[in-house]
């Protein structure tokens, strides 16, 4: 009878979440930052029907990159979680914070439990209101979770991106300015983005309750040139 | 409920919230409730024009003899594109337009795409039908719903029995225990691809008859300055009618019946 190997548990993590990124920094990234008519999301993503980008509730959004079947299997979930929750309750007692908790721990659970870690990064973002400010929480891959009060950077070369972005991020931008900044940062240096490489969505006032919207390539495409 | 809400494969609900509420053990349903007495509510009619549908209701709720609500609302938007009209059981009813809403609004989120107009009228057909129990105890629902189409460009409408049959009617249709005489003051009024307004006429005009006719449906409440709901879905989505317009329009209607002896001097021959 052999005997198991041996692995300390240093290792594992050590393994696990490698194994995490690099699933991650296989696929494009995200950029959400606050604008002054609300918070603006913007994807690299080709598809025009699997989407990073997606409605959660009334103000919340939902964000992910890595793997697609993954994420969107956390967005459904969410989605569930929101509408259960506002049909119990009330509508205003569907907030973003429970939500992000909800995702790190089962994203905590799946990394030290699990064969395989979830290789993604979740985003959940809620527009804020007189009584509750703006936030967006960024979830790791291990259940991390930050929040952030103007912009955030998911996907694999976050770092890169989180850079450019910050040395050009202006508060206080408007829609176009906000656009042209986060689509430069993804893009980099050498190459350039247009509007069929990208998905994007705000959450904004003066669309009802539900305050989520996609923005169509042609508007993405007069804001760029704008 | 304070957990995530994963599923494997085999048991996702899907887009169904009904079936993810039932999961959770939040289905509002079920229990003996004869001999409770509750509120009904009365008079809701819906009749198309060119690019749209009228929906209208009164709103008083009625317990037995008494009058229990003077403000109801009976008229709902049940997404962008449509909306729902009650009478019956206020309480159950409510209720059902409220898990209505959501089921649409949770079908598109989980889905990427809205309910086709039949798919939502049907899946309120299957509301109505699980409400079947309620019903033999006395607790009828029976809504009317209309909408939009935006793929064949009109309005439709979609009446309901209790066992949860769903029939499209062509022009107009009204329910509750004043929908008789709100029909046929539909029925005398009614022409083909008529505008916006005069299909909002002749559903102040309807309701003004109902509740002359029927004690259960309340009239425009002019001492408390409270009229009849009104609404119109077309293209642009549902729009509640002001209620300034909506009053002025009652006040024409009572002032003609005023000159005229209390009747309505219309052109029917």
């Amino acid at each position: 009878m052999s005997m198991p190997y041996y692995v300390a548990p240093e290792q594992v993590m050590k393994d696990r979440a490698e194994y995490a990124q690099k699933g991650i920094a296989r696929g494009r990234s995200l950029v959400a930052s606050v604008y002054d008519g609300g918070v603006l999301l913007v994807a690299e993503n080709p598809s025009k029907t699997l989407h990073k980008i997606s409605e959660i509730y009334d103000r919340i959004a939902f964000g992910g990159v890595g793997k697609y079947n993954e994420y969107d299997q956390l967005r459904v979930a969410g989605v569930r979680h929101a509408d259960t929750k506002g049909f119990a309750f009330s509508r205003d007692d569907v907030d973003a914070r429970s939500l992000a908790n909800l995702y790190a721990q089962h994203l905590g659970n799946v990394f030290t439990h699990e064969m395989k870690p979830l290789e993604v990064e979740i985003l959940v973002v809620e527009l804020g209101t007189a009584q509750r400010p703006t936030q967006l929480f960024h979830v790791g891959y291990e259940g991390t979770i930050t929040d952030e009060d103007h912009f955030t950077v998911l996907g694999g070369d976050a770092e890169t991106i989180r850079a450019a972005f910050a040395s050009t991020y202006e508060a206080g931008a408007d829609l176009g300015g906000a656009l042209k900044v986060a689509v430069a940062a993804l893009a980099g240096s050498d190459r350039t983005l247009s509007a069929p490489d990208l998905e994007v969505a705000v959450l904004a006032e003066g669309n009802g309750r539900r305050t989520f919207r996609r923005v169509t390539d042609e508007e993405v495409a007069g804001l760029l040139a704008s | 409920m304070m957990a995530l809400p994963l599923f494997s494969p085999q048991s996702d609900p899907g887009p169904d919230f009904t079936a993810l509420l039932s999961n959770e053990g939040l289905l509002p349903l079920s229990g003996d409730a004869s001999g409770v007495q509750q509120a009904h509510g009365n008079t809701v009619l819906a009749l198309r024009f060119d690019g749209g549908v009228v929906m209208a209701g009164d709103r008083r709720a009625t317990a037995g003899n008494s009058i229990e609500h003077r403000a109801m609302e009976k008229v709902f938007a049940a997404d962008r594109h449509s909306a729902v009209a009650i009478a019956g059981s206020a309480g159950m009813a409510v209720e059902m337009v409220r898990l209505f809403q959501v089921q649409l609004e949770h079908y598109e989120k989980v889905e990427g795409v809205a309910l086709s107009l039949s798919g939502k009228a049907n899946q309120l057909a299957q509301m109505v039908r699980s409400h079947l129990p309620m019903a033999m105890q006395g607790f009828v629902v029976v809504p009317l719903f209309c909408g939009f189409d935006v793929e064949r460009g009109v309005g439709r409408i979609f009446t309901y029995d209790p066992a949860g049959g769903h029939y499209e009617e062509t022009d107009f249709q009204t329910t509750g225990s004043g929908g008789r005489d709100a029909r046929t003051t539909i029925k005398l009024g009614y022409r083909e691809n008529q505008s916006r307004e005069d299909a909002i006429e002749l559903a102040v005009l309807a309701l003004y008859e109902a509740a002359d006719a029927d004690s259960a449906t309340g009239g425009p409440d002019l001492v408390r300055g409270i009229f009849p709901i009104v609404a119109t879905v077309t293209a642009d989505g549902y729009a509640r009618v002001d209620e300034a317009e909506v009053a002025t329009r009652f006040e024409a209607a009572i002032a003609r019946r005023r000159e005229l002896g209390g009747y309505g001097g219309g052109e029917l021959r």
